[in-house]
């Protein structure tokens, strides 16, 4: 058998291909994000919707605690959870709500809240998603729960109801 | 009891293998023209045993015989007769027991039909077809065993999935198998043309009936994996580009320029190596996206139980196929020369294969770069329609011209004498998408370019028709057929792709929805208990506010029992010019339910056209002569 460039070369992606099948095959394949839970949340820089500042992982330290909510006025179960966020506004001293709009359109967004009050200290948007998605959030609505060391102390994932304010209330007193 | 007899029948299939092989390679050495009726007679046996294992696991899932790990996996007592039958390729071991089967039927087959091949091609390809069978055998006992017993039996099974219990399902994968397994032949086959030197028209000769049946059966196989998506999976579609449905695509990229090249080795003894390289490739394409389905690698409903070992094996396996086939084809494959005219029959096809390989690449790299990509840098991508609208689409346009105009040229030297008949079609297509466009609305250039380009193609391959039956030959039907077939589908497409209509929202009973020209009444919604499953059915009434037509939609959520599972059944009604589908979901914690509406123009349409691709093949398969 002769040896030359080409013969080399398509050995070289032989080898290659199926040792990256190798690798592939020892990596957890389902996907959940769960496990971030302990973690601390990733870096980001957002802009406000309402004006140019801006808000990053940084700014969330002065806080003794922070619920960031993923949502969008275009969500439908957004709508059932958004009372509960007031109910937490109103009802928490440690707790401040940053809120992420994801996806969404700024008119729809604001005339959202103009309907059902605004409980976010702070808005930020995502208009293209990638931030929220960093945040490992595949569906909204969800929230995350963070303490002042920015670590995820808790995942909602879907609309918050009763039981999970209640919980809020006690991990945050 | 069924446990013992499997596995024995399981070892006498791997005995005579190990037979077939020595005794192969002892006849290989004799000089005379005549195989050993020795190798026939264990041929046949081996077909005979490893038949009988496939029907004793068979049994296993008919009388519910849950002291088989597999059956109690993957069966319930409960479960329909049909269902039961269809477990048994429903996970992935028995499913590797039906693999086996057909590579050995295979085998047996191919030994049979080519009596008038060379003594040494056929043995060394029985060698070949063997090491195959050895390696699945192997791999199917001691890492895969249907036939593994558990100990207490169990009373009852967990069920086979809901979502694999579809009629399109049953026969999805044995079609797919015999397309995808059954190109193990060529493989060994082409080993066996390298080692034996026997090349050229007769080569070409001896896979061309294989190549053709391994073609028609993988067409069908990943049409009825389309239409269980549609009908099954509620995604409204026929065609998603997931990386599952890809590797299914990337054999058939191969083999169907197989199908065609293989036509220029047997007419002009050229592209022998080509030939090779495509007899190889789809087999070790086959296996690669088993190995990507099965281990894991790539998420879907065929990665049934997640076990790396399983992976390993096939990876390994894979290896040795990869390795052996470039050592081989690299020590034994000598530098061809072509020389062929532009305008000729020959050219025309490796055009045709040009776009095949163009298209492979593509689907290749879009399946493979998101596994490498995680792989090496541990970030997360997935390659969707986007990327294959701007990659593939394009070319299409090319392509369908090229497949109305090459057929109409000759061998060696040709040239296109109907210039003139084809400017005339082209005006005729550019008019009849014109007044598309204009009646039923805009779309853009690029699918102006392929619905012309596809009107193109089907006017040429009716012309052809009519002509076959005014001259009353059959001469090419199947080609025609084909083709015809393949232009319908890509207008077909065009069509349901910028006219199709999609809603996406919220409702809860009681409520009306008002969008387009219809409206949707949420009328009530009922709970059936049917025989293994529970279903929560929405009623919905669809009115079409223009022609005041009522519909009734009744799509259903199912909850399983026996494994505990939801499935979401789309209500479809289909008509000849469109598809209306309508699929709810509940939405957690709330009373409203999610719900997705589309209409599908000429859905129907674009099924018979892709049968009809096949239907081409099987013309010619059946056609005299072909596999004598």
């Amino acid at each position: 058998m002769k040896i030359n460039l080409l013969r080399i070369l398509v050995f070289v992606f032989a080898v290659f291909t199926l040792s990256i099948f190798l690798l592939s095959l020892n990596k957890v394949k389902v996907y959940d994000t769960q496990n971030l839970v302990g973690k601390n949340i990733s870096s980001f820089e957002l802009k406000s919707l309402d004006n140019e500042a801006t808000i990053n992982e940084e700014s969330l330290k002065k806080n003794k605690y922070t619920l960031i909510n993923f949502w969008a006025s275009w969500c439908f179960p957004c709508r059932a959870e958004h009372k509960y966020l007031i109910k937490i506004k109103k009802n928490s001293k440690n707790l401040k709500i940053l809120g992420i709009n994801f996806k969404d359109k700024e008119k729809d967004a604001k005339k959202f809240l103009k309907e059902f009050q605004n409980p976010y200290y702070f808005l930020a948007k995502d208009y293209d998603g990638k931030t929220s998605i960093n945040f490992g959030i595949y569906g909204i609505p969800e929230s995350i729960l963070i303490d002042e060391n920015l670590m995820i102390i808790k995942k909602f994932i879907g609309p918050i109801n009763n039981e999970d304010f209640n919980v809020i209330m006690k991990l945050t007193e | 009891m069924l446990s013992n007899t499997g596995i024995i029948l399981i070892i006498l299939t791997l005995f005579l293998s190990f037979l077939i092989i020595y005794i192969s390679v002892v006849n290989i050495k004799e000089k005379n023209n005549i195989i050993d009726k020795k190798i026939y007679h264990y041929t046949f046996y081996q077909v005979i045993f490893s038949i009988l294992s496939f029907l004793t696991l068979l049994a296993g899932f008919i009388n519910s015989d849950f002291s088989l790990i597999n059956v109690f996996e993957n069966s319930h007592s409960d479960k329909p007769l049909f269902y039961k039958i269809a477990g048994t390729w429903g996970s992935h071991e028995g499913s590797l027991l039906l693999w086996i089967n057909i590579i050995v039927v295979f085998s047996f087959l191919f030994l049979i039909y080519n009596k008038k091949s060379n003594k040494i091609f056929r043995l060394y390809t029985l060698i070949f077809q063997n090491f195959l069978i050895l390696g699945f055998l192997i791999f199917l006992l001691f890492n895969s065993n249907p036939f593994s017993k558990i100990y207490p039996i169990p009373l009852e099974g967990l069920g086979l999935n809901p979502i694999l219990q579809d009629p399109a399902l049953v026969i999805h994968p044995p079609l797919l198998y015999v397309g995808f397994v059954g190109s193990s032949i060529y493989f060994s086959a082409a080993m066996a043309s390298l080692v034996s030197n026997y090349k050229g028209k007769e080569f070409a000769l001896s896979i061309k009936p294989w190549i053709l049946i391994s073609w028609c059966f993988q067409t069908l196989g990943i049409i009825a994996g389309s239409i269980w998506a549609y009908y099954e999976l509620g995604w409204g579609g026929f065609w998603f580009w997931d990386p599952v449905e890809n590797v299914s695509l990337m054999p058939w990229f191969a083999i169907t320029a197989l199908m065609h090249s293989v036509i220029v080795l047997e007419k002009r003894n050229s592209i022998y190596s080509w030939v090779v390289i495509l007899c190889l490739s789809t087999f070790i394409l086959s296996v690669t996206g088993t190995f990507l389905v099965r281990s894991g690698i790539l998420n879907s409903v065929h990665t049934f139980a997640n076990d790396p070992s399983r992976g390993i094996y096939i990876l390994l396996l894979l290896a040795i196929m990869i390795f052996a086939s470039l050592i081989i084809f690299f020590k034994n494959n000598k530098r061809e020369t072509y020389n062929f005219q532009i305008q000729s029959k020959e050219t025309f096809i490796l055009i045709n294969n040009w776009f095949m390989f163009f298209f492979l690449i593509s689907v290749l790299i879009g399946t493979l770069y998101p596994i490498f990509l995680e792989a090496l840098t541990q970030t997360k991508i997935s390659v969707g329609p986007p990327f294959y609208s701007i990659v593939i689409f394009p070319f299409i346009v090319l392509f369908l011209i090229v497949m109305a105009i090459g057929p109409k040229i000759s061998w060696i030297k040709g040239g296109y004498k109907k210039i003139n008949f084809a400017i005339i079609i082209l005006a005729l297509s550019t008019f009849l998408n014109f007044l598309i466009f204009k009646i039923f609305g805009s779309y853009s250039i690029l699918s102006n370019l392929i619905i012309i380009s596809s009107i193109f193609l089907i006017i040429h391959s009716v012309y052809d028709l009519f002509g076959i039956v005014k001259k009353n030959v059959q001469f090419d039907l199947s080609r025609i057929i084909s083709h015809l077939g393949f232009g319908l589908l890509i207008f077909f497409i065009g069509i349901n792709h910028n006219y199709s209509i999609e809603e996406d929202f919220n409702l809860k009973v009681g409520e009306i929805k008002n969008f387009h020209k219809y409206q949707m009444n949420f009328k009530s919604l009922e709970k059936n208990d049917r025989k293994n499953y529970q279903a929560i059915v929405g009623n919905f009434i669809l009115i079409d506010k223009k022609k005041n037509l009522k519909e009734f939609l009744k799509p259903e959520i199912r909850v399983y029992s026996s494994p505990e599972t939801l499935t979401y059944e789309a209500s479809i009604k289909t008509k000849i010019y469109s598809d209306k589908y309508l699929t709810m979901s509940n939405i957690t914690r709330s009373d409203y339910y999610n719900i997705k509406f589309q209409e599908k123009p000429f859905m129907i349409w674009i099924w018979i056209s892709a049968i009809m691709i096949s239907i081409g093949g099987f013309i010619r398969l059946f056609k005299k002569g072909e596999l004598k």
